[in-house]
């Protein structure tokens, strides 16, 4: 072991506290100049559509969000495997910080794809593959959170939530595959939320920037929720009470 | 590893013990050898199942580890379980059974079937001839518990036994038998924990832990 | 090992037949949701003939999230749970046991009454037999699933809504395929595609499936 860097320092909330605080900032502040950029390219520079006026811009939001809420689904497994595997404390509370965010860019995805339905297809909700599995991944969500809040203690918690979330990543594939076939077999040949036609490069570019910009915000809001976790696990420990004393 | 003769030893190494904000106990360390009994003491809300329960693997100790024959029994698992018997607070007696049915699934769980005649012996042994085919709803606390440590009559073969205040319920003939059967077990080279508030005649020659209330 | 296997099966369905009222109540349960859904839709025969596997599925569902919550509720509360922790069999292959004989006690049940159901909604004959298979294929699999479930909620308040939350939204893919089924048939497309998919999930969680529930139910009975 000698010579090489422990890298299980910073599994330890107390090495990790200050080092998150400064990481979030830093994602802030990129996620707020990667946002402010790509919705200047969606609702200024972007060409309006020729078959759906302006409504299309949403897009900007509603594409990026839909990619978060299953990449964030995916971070959160992968810690939750790790907190099950190596049995470190912060990979469980990296795991219940990631579950809200993910939880709003689902609901965000839904929202807004909602929104865009209405304009485009004339109705607020249809049972479209895409937006029904995000249903259910919004609920996955929800039953993650709902777990961790019914047990009290913590390590429980951590073990109960990552157990759950490896069965919900392994399962969202053949949800996924059943919706998408179930949705064919019962609508033929449906609107396909990606199916735009031809995309301008400008748009491309914006949604990436929109995904970068979500992509850093979600780093930052799990950042600092796991903050947060941290000092209320560890309040009886002498860091934490001296962070709230120097804070206060 | 393999086993070597003779009962191997189990060790608790810097036991750390955290329940929810409280902490039980830390820093415990103890070796338990082929015919020796630990009693384990301490009032209520002290950490005594806690211990009991890490000591047979069933929670984990927020620190430390317990090995048997040197090993983690968190890794040992069922190879570890196979040679211990648990009776903790539950009885795990099912209403619906009749006690020599509830005795068949407890030895079976443990890899040990029994034969009814078997089953009917370690029953009488305790006390409880005639109850055999009676369903365990009908029979008292005390009978319950009796059926419950029936299984130790069975469990000649397993070099570890770990009680949770086996007495408790128990009437006095009772608790004459128990104490015998653990004797005798101990005599076998076997190791046995326990706890218990009563000062009976087998803990006086006991390791003891007492664990305080902090 | 396979003495413990058997045992606990055994013992399972002794306990279950000496207080049948409890698959009784699973089974009229899910004889009266499917009643209930022609009084809130109407009598229209060709509505009801269209709507028969997805209302009897769905009910199914429901059944078999009502008798998960006494999958490990009982064996927790008086201690025999730790018994099977502590075990000489792998703890996967007890939980195997268990949910095997919950599927006879809750699931078969609905398995064996499901035709005469879909004959009220006037669903065609000839394809009873897909329907009947899609749940015995499929009805295994929500067990397999919902043990899962129940030994993460097992001693949580609010154990049973918290319950289908957790378990619903991953059974999911057995409704949808297994509604499928008797769906494709009526329509002539035959259920066979259906009922391999059905029969894939199964043997996908019946291998690991109980593995997942034994590891759950170490964490729970921390």
């Amino acid at each position: 072991m000698s010579g090489n860097i422990n890298w299980f320092k910073y599994s330890s909330p107390q090495t990790f506290f200050p080092l998150a605080g400064r990481l979030a900032s830093w994602f802030g502040t990129l996620a707020a100049i990667a946002c402010a950029a790509g919705l200047y390219l969606g609702f200024f520079v972007a060409p309006t559509d020729a078959q759906q006026g302006e409504a299309y811009r949403i897009i900007f939001i509603h594409v990026p969000a839909a990619w978060m809420s299953m990449f964030l689904y995916l971070v959160m497994a992968f810690w939750a495997g790790l907190g099950l595997a190596f049995n470190t404390r912060l990979s469980g509370m990296m795991a219940s910080a990631i579950a809200p965010t993910g939880a709003l860019f689902t609901f965000l995805a839904l929202w807004t794809g909602s929104l865009w339905g209405k304009p485009t297809w004339g109705t607020w909700w249809v049972w479209d593959a895409r937006l029904t599995s995000e249903l259910i991944l919004l609920f996955l969500y929800f039953g993650f959170m709902a777990l961790q809040a019914a047990i009290d203690d913590p390590r429980r918690a951590d073990k109960a939530g990552a157990v759950l979330a490896l069965v919900g990543v392994v399962n969202i594939p053949i949800i996924y595959f059943s919706v998408k076939w179930w949705n064919t077999l019962h609508q033929g040949a449906s609107v396909s939320l990606t199916k735009a036609p031809t995309m301008a490069a400008t748009m491309l570019t914006g949604m990436a920037v929109m995904a970068f910009g979500f992509w850093f915000y979600s780093i930052a809001a799990a950042l600092m929720r796991a903050r947060c976790i941290m000092l209320e696990r560890e309040r009886a420990s002498d860091w934490a009470a001296d962070y709230a004393r120097g804070s206060a | 590893m393999g086993k070597k003769a003779g009962t191997p030893s189990l060790e608790a190494v810097d036991l750390h013990c955290t329940r929810g904000e409280r902490k039980l106990f830390g820093a415990l360390n103890f070796t338990l050898r082929s015919g020796e009994l630990l009693r384990i003491g301490g009032a209520n809300g002290s950490g005594k199942t806690s211990l009991l329960r890490i000591a047979c693997g069933l929670l984990e100790p927020t620190r430390g580890e317990v090995r048997w024959a040197g090993e983690n029994i968190r890794r040992l698992q069922e190879e570890f379980w196979r040679q211990l018997v648990y009776v903790g607070h539950a009885n795990a007696i099912k209403d619906d059974l009749t006690a020599a049915e509830n005795l068949h699934v407890a030895c079976t769980l443990a890899g040990v079937p029994r034969q009814p005649a078997q089953i009917g012996e370690a029953l009488r042994r305790l006390g409880l001839a005639g109850c055999e085919n009676l369903p365990a709803r009908v029979l008292s606390q005390g009978q319950r518990r009796r059926t419950a440590l029936a299984r130790l009559a069975l469990s000649e073969a397993m070099p570890l036994w770990i009680l949770d205040e086996p007495f408790a319920a128990l009437d006095a003939a009772a608790v004459e038998h128990v104490q015998d059967l653990i004797a005798e077990h101990l005599s076998r080279g076997a190791a046995v924990i326990l706890t218990t508030h009563l000062e009976a005649k087998i803990t006086a020659a006991a390791l003891r832990i007492d664990l305080e209330t902090s | 090992m396979l003495a413990a296997f058997r045992c606990v099966i055994h013992r399972d369905l002794l306990l279950a037949a000496r207080r049948s009222s409890d698959v009784l109540t699973v089974l009229l349960f899910f004889v009266i949701v499917v009643s209930l859904f022609p009084l809130g839709v109407g009598p229209d025969p060709a509505l009801l003939r269209t709507i028969a596997p997805g209302v009897i599925w769905v009910a199914a569902l429901l059944a078999s999230m009502l008798a998960l919550q006494r999958m490990f509720a009982s064996d927790h509360a008086d201690g025999t749970l730790e018994q099977m922790l502590l075990g000489a069999t792998p703890l996967g292959m007890t939980v195997a046991a268990k949910v095997f004989a919950h599927w006879v006690i809750s699931g078969l049940p609905l398995v064996l009454i499901s035709p005469v159901l879909a004959l009220q909604f006037d669903f065609p004959q000839e394809f009873l037999g897909v329907l009947a298979l899609s749940l015995a294929l499929g009805t295994p699999v929500l067990s397999l699933i919902g043990a899962i479930g129940a030994a993460l909620t097992l001693g949580l308040r609010g154990g049973g809504a918290l319950l289908s939350l957790l378990v619903l939204p991953l059974y999911v893919p057995v409704l949808i395929i297994g509604a499928g089924a008797a769906e494709a048939a009526v329509s002539g497309l035959g259920g066979k595609a259906q009922l391999l998919l059905l029969g894939a999930l199964l043997a996908f969680a019946g291998a690991f499936a109980p593995w997942a529930a034994a590891a759950a139910l170490r964490i729970s009975s921390e």
